[in-house]
């Protein structure tokens, strides 16, 4: 490892880094714009000039690579100096116009120019001013503002692998540019995060709020299984906006555009107090009593087996676990977490769980997709495989819907049939995957939410034995089979065992017993996305926030938290537990959804053992010590699972079809309505006569 | 109101004359496989001769297509250079060299001379008729025969004298091909007539 000397220090830093890298590593604050950790180095801004011993003139720290007998001076004069020279020329051409501008409290340019800026300008000429360009729905653009750091550009470029930024013209006319079509990636959003000025700001978010203005506190988000690491800022009742946070093992510090902007939906259609549907067919407002009275009058006269309950996408384990525990009291073996029909799930729990973890693809060699568009399922697990494949250019296959997934895919058939022929050994991705040192298989709900789930799974499991992705003959402490989950709530509710209990009903059996009138009530825990035509004559409780199809159809409706609402654990698709955290309270008579699970077993009159979400995370914990290994992920051992069974011919089906619209606080929100318009069913986000 | 700078696609499309394909395919051949998007250059220059001397968006994209690479960062490459017109030019595209040599020679009055001559309002715009783009570059590596101006990415007319400059440009009027290269008759940049020797000290 070379050694070097920074401001009189000597370090050891690690062979193959930069200046500004190991800079940091001692301890010093190097300024800058252009350079990100995360991005490719471009040494265009000139901020990061440090004083090298032997070198005629100040270098760019962030573009020289450490070398053995360095001498890197940080804080002389000279270097000062430069970064006053640098700042004044970033300055000349830069708007003070920070008292409108949405970056104004969290800009680097701000901050900078305070601490290594000159106190005045001596610039007397007319600035130049820069045409405003299209984004699209999510990012307002004020180019006068840009820097041309070109962070956006290499962002969208290598992260979100859509190459529609560009640096146009030069010397004082170069601009960025689109050609004027939205950024159609999942992950555009972090072009306003990586801006560190405020040439890219979130158009949603356009003056709504000052930074200091909003409390802070750190969450987990819920719009897919995950579990990326967030901010939820929030004013008040209202949450602003939701940022990233770092988190290495799962989202690293991008987030995707449905876990930021579809914020704006916890303000629309929420239900803040009970409801129930009189004699004339309409919901009418209520009291929680009188809305407990109605659900424990129907239930006096119903048997255990006449009882279901489905807890949806978005559900806390805390809520599924005092929902489970009401329902045994009832004795009603009826629980269904997986609203997708999906069959698989009840066995080992290697079975259900993203085994390799997100971080883990960085080592995979070979990647095999059956039924998954990891794009809309988990843009940011696409964006790791992304990564991974840029660094490698190792083969990725897909069996399922052919979709752009941002990276060289090989096609290797639509559905079943494909599947068998490469377990048989046939063709040449076989080969590739026997010949990989360590391959993955991640297998969708495209594939696993059929009839004949488990057939797949049984085979998509036999397959990764014989080729030595998981199990035996795969490499020591490798296991490549993985389960796309789609829910933030599923591998809690299957760690749980929010599933059929012995004779219970599995979902398709519950919708027919409800169309059958077997079932008399069904307890919706924020389920919306089941058939509610099927639920015939049955009495529906719905326990939700939003007013989505579940609310339509209920016959009683019992207002809930929304996740930002309510302390609550979230196992993401490795099984990582998290914990999301409370950023406002729910709205009106709404309240956290264990405690009314809670609140109703005292009305009748078998109260659940615990009076706080402590005691209830302590019996979770008895329940499942899983539980209790919060941001840790325990690998699972590899275990028999599957049931051979016939597999029909049709085709791996998406189940999204529209990325940006795919639970309740979604479809409530106006960003993801536009964002809908925009690159769903506009297609390829041409800018309109009325874009913009 | 939104204003942008981008161009919006002019409706024509484009495509590579087979000959030219032919040539295109031959610059993409001296670039190992996979690196195909070298020969962008190349291929933006013959787009650009096919297409009249200017390149369109349509073009643009075409070549872009054609080197999979994406639209913008050919975008970039065009607007980077500018040897590329991304604005339609006169059939005869006159380039009056204006750096130093040149300058000290009289580029001036040599640009004064072309946009009388070819009856151009300004820099960079095109005659009435549509005949001849007057616009400045910078240096055209002739110094020696300085002032010069380039026709059409082509051909150099150097030695010039705001007379020999607004021939040139009258016998392009009458559709004639005036003879390129020196227009006092030297051979490369051997000394003639009248030229000044340096003056040196001895």
């Amino acid at each position: 490892m070379p050694k070097l000397t920074i401001d009189e220090r000597e370090i050891e830093a690690p062979g193959g880094i930069t200046v500004l890298q190991a800079c940091e590593m001692a301890g010093v604050e190097i300024p800058r714009f252009c350079y990100h950790e995360r991005l490719s180095v471009a040494g265009n801004c000139r901020m990061c000039l440090v004083e090298m011993e032997r070198a005629p003139k100040p270098i760019a720290s962030c573009a020289m690579p450490v070398g053995d007998g360095m001498v890197i001076r940080t804080n002389t004069e000279k270097v000062q100096k430069a970064r006053n020279g640098v700042m004044e020329f970033l300055l000349i051409n830069h708007p003070l116009d920070c008292p409108i501008c949405d970056q104004g409290g969290e800009c680097d340019l701000q901050d900078q120019a305070m601490a290594y800026g000159y106190d005045r300008s001596r610039y007397q000429e007319n600035k130049r001013a820069v045409s405003e360009k299209y984004m699209g729905p999510l990012i307002k653009t004020i180019m006068t503002r840009c820097i041309q750091c070109t962070r956006c550009v290499r962002l969208a470029t290598e992260v979100c692998g859509v190459e529609d930024i560009g640096l146009v013209n030069r010397g004082e006319h170069a601009e960025i540019t689109t050609l004027e079509r939205a950024i159609d990636s999942e992950l555009s959003g972090n072009l306003v995060d990586v801006c560190p000025v405020g040439a890219l700001t979130s158009a949603p978010y356009q003056f709504a709020a000052r930074p200091w203005e909003l409390r802070k506190i750190l969450s987990v988000d819920v719009m897919d299984a995950v579990g990326s690491n967030i901010r939820v800022d929030a004013r008040g009742r209202q949450v602003m906006r939701v940022l990233p946070r770092v988190n290495e093992a799962i989202n690293e510090e991008w987030i995707a555009d449905k876990t930021r902007h579809a914020c704006d939906g916890l303000g629309r259609q929420r239900l803040d107090r009970p409801f129930l549907r009189g004699a004339d067919g309409k919901l009418a407002p209520a009291s929680w009593e009188q809305a407990f009275q109605a659900i424990a009058g129907r239930l006096e006269r119903l048997t255990g087996d006449k009882i279901a309950a489905i807890a949806g996408d978005l559900c806390d384990v805390e809520s599924m676990f005092a929902l489970k525990d009401l329902m045994t009291r009832l004795g009603s073996p009826n629980l269904e977490c997986r609203q997708d029909g999906a069959k698989t799930g009840a066995g080992p729990r290697v079975s259900y769980l993203f085994n390799t973890t997100i971080a883990g693809i960085e080592e995979a060699d070979a990647i095999w997709i059956v039924g998954a568009n990891p794009r809309w399922e988990a843009p940011l697990v696409n964006a790791r495989i992304r990564k991974r494949f840029l660094q490698t250019g190792m083969p990725v296959g897909v069996i399922g819907e052919a979709v752009d997934l941002t990276y060289e895919t090989q096609y290797l058939g639509a559905g079943p049939e494909s599947l068998a022929e490469i377990a048989e050994g046939k063709g040449a991705f076989a080969k590739i995957l026997s010949d990989a040192e360590r391959p993955m298989i991640i297998v969708g709900s495209g594939a696993l939410a059929r009839a004949d789930g488990q057939a797949l799974l049984a085979q998509c499991r036999a397959m990764a034995e014989a080729l030595g992705v998981a199990g035996a003959t795969a490499p020591e402490g490798w296991n490549g089979f993985n389960v796309l989950q789609r829910a933030a709530s599923r591998v809690g509710g299957l760690d749980l065992g929010f599933l059929p209990g012995e004779g219970g009903r599995d979902l398709a059996g519950i919708l027919d017993g409800c169309e059958q009138g077997a079932i008399e009530l069904v307890w919706l825990l924020g389920a919306d996305e089941i058939d509610m035509g099927r639920l015939g004559k049955t009495f529906v409780v719905y326990q939700g926030h939003h007013g989505d199809a579940g609310a339509h159809r209920a016959d009683v409706i019992l207002p809930g938290a929304a996740y930002t609402e309510k302390h609550g654990t979230y196992v993401n698709m490795e099984g990582r537990v998290q914990l999301g955290r409370m950023a406002a309270y729910p709205p009106g008579d709404a309240r956290e959804d264990w405690t009314i699970a809670r609140a109703f077993s005292e009305v009748i009159g078998q109260p659940l053992g615990y009076d706080n979400l402590g005691e209830l995370r302590q019996r979770l914990v008895e329940h499942n010590p899983v539980f209790g290994e919060v941001d840790h992920v325990a690998s699972a051992p590899w275990a028999s699972f599957g049931e051979a069974g016939t597999i029909s011919p049709e085709a791996f089906a998406s189940p999204i079809s529209n990325y940006y619209m795919t639970d309740p606080i979604s479809r409530a929100s106006e960003t993801m309505a536009k964002c809908t318009e925009v690159f769903v069913l506009n297609g390829a986000g041409q800018a309109t006569g009325t874009a913009g | 109101m939104r204003i942008t700078s981008h161009r919006p696609a002019e409706a024509q499309d484009f495509a590579f004359s087979p000959e030219n394909l032919e040539k295109a395919k031959g610059y993409i051949a001296r670039y190992p496989e996979g690196r195909q998007a070298s020969a962008v250059l190349w291929l933006l220059y013959l787009a650009q001769d096919q297409n009249g001397g200017w390149l369109s968006v349509p073009a643009v994209e075409y070549v872009a297509k054609l080197l999979d690479m994406s639209p913008i960062r050919v975008h970039e490459v065009v607007s980077f250079f500018t040897m590329f017109n991304t604005r339609p030019v006169g059939r005869h595209h006159i380039q009056v060299c204006r750096t130093t040599t040149c300058w000290l020679r009289g580029s001036d009055e040599i640009t004064a001379a072309c946009l009388d001559a070819a009856q151009v309002s300004g820099l960079g715009e095109t005659s009435a008729d549509g005949l001849f783009t007057v616009s400045q570059v910078e240096c055209l590596g002739a110094c020696c025969n300085a002032p010069m101006f380039q026709l059409n990415d082509r051909d150099y007319f150097e030695d010039l004298t705001p007379d020999s400059a607004k021939a040139v440009i009258e016998a392009l009027r009458r559709g004639e091909a005036p003879k390129a290269g020196s227009q006092v008759g030297r051979v490369s940049s051997e000394a003639y007539a009248g030229s000044e020797a340096p003056k040196g000290s001895a």
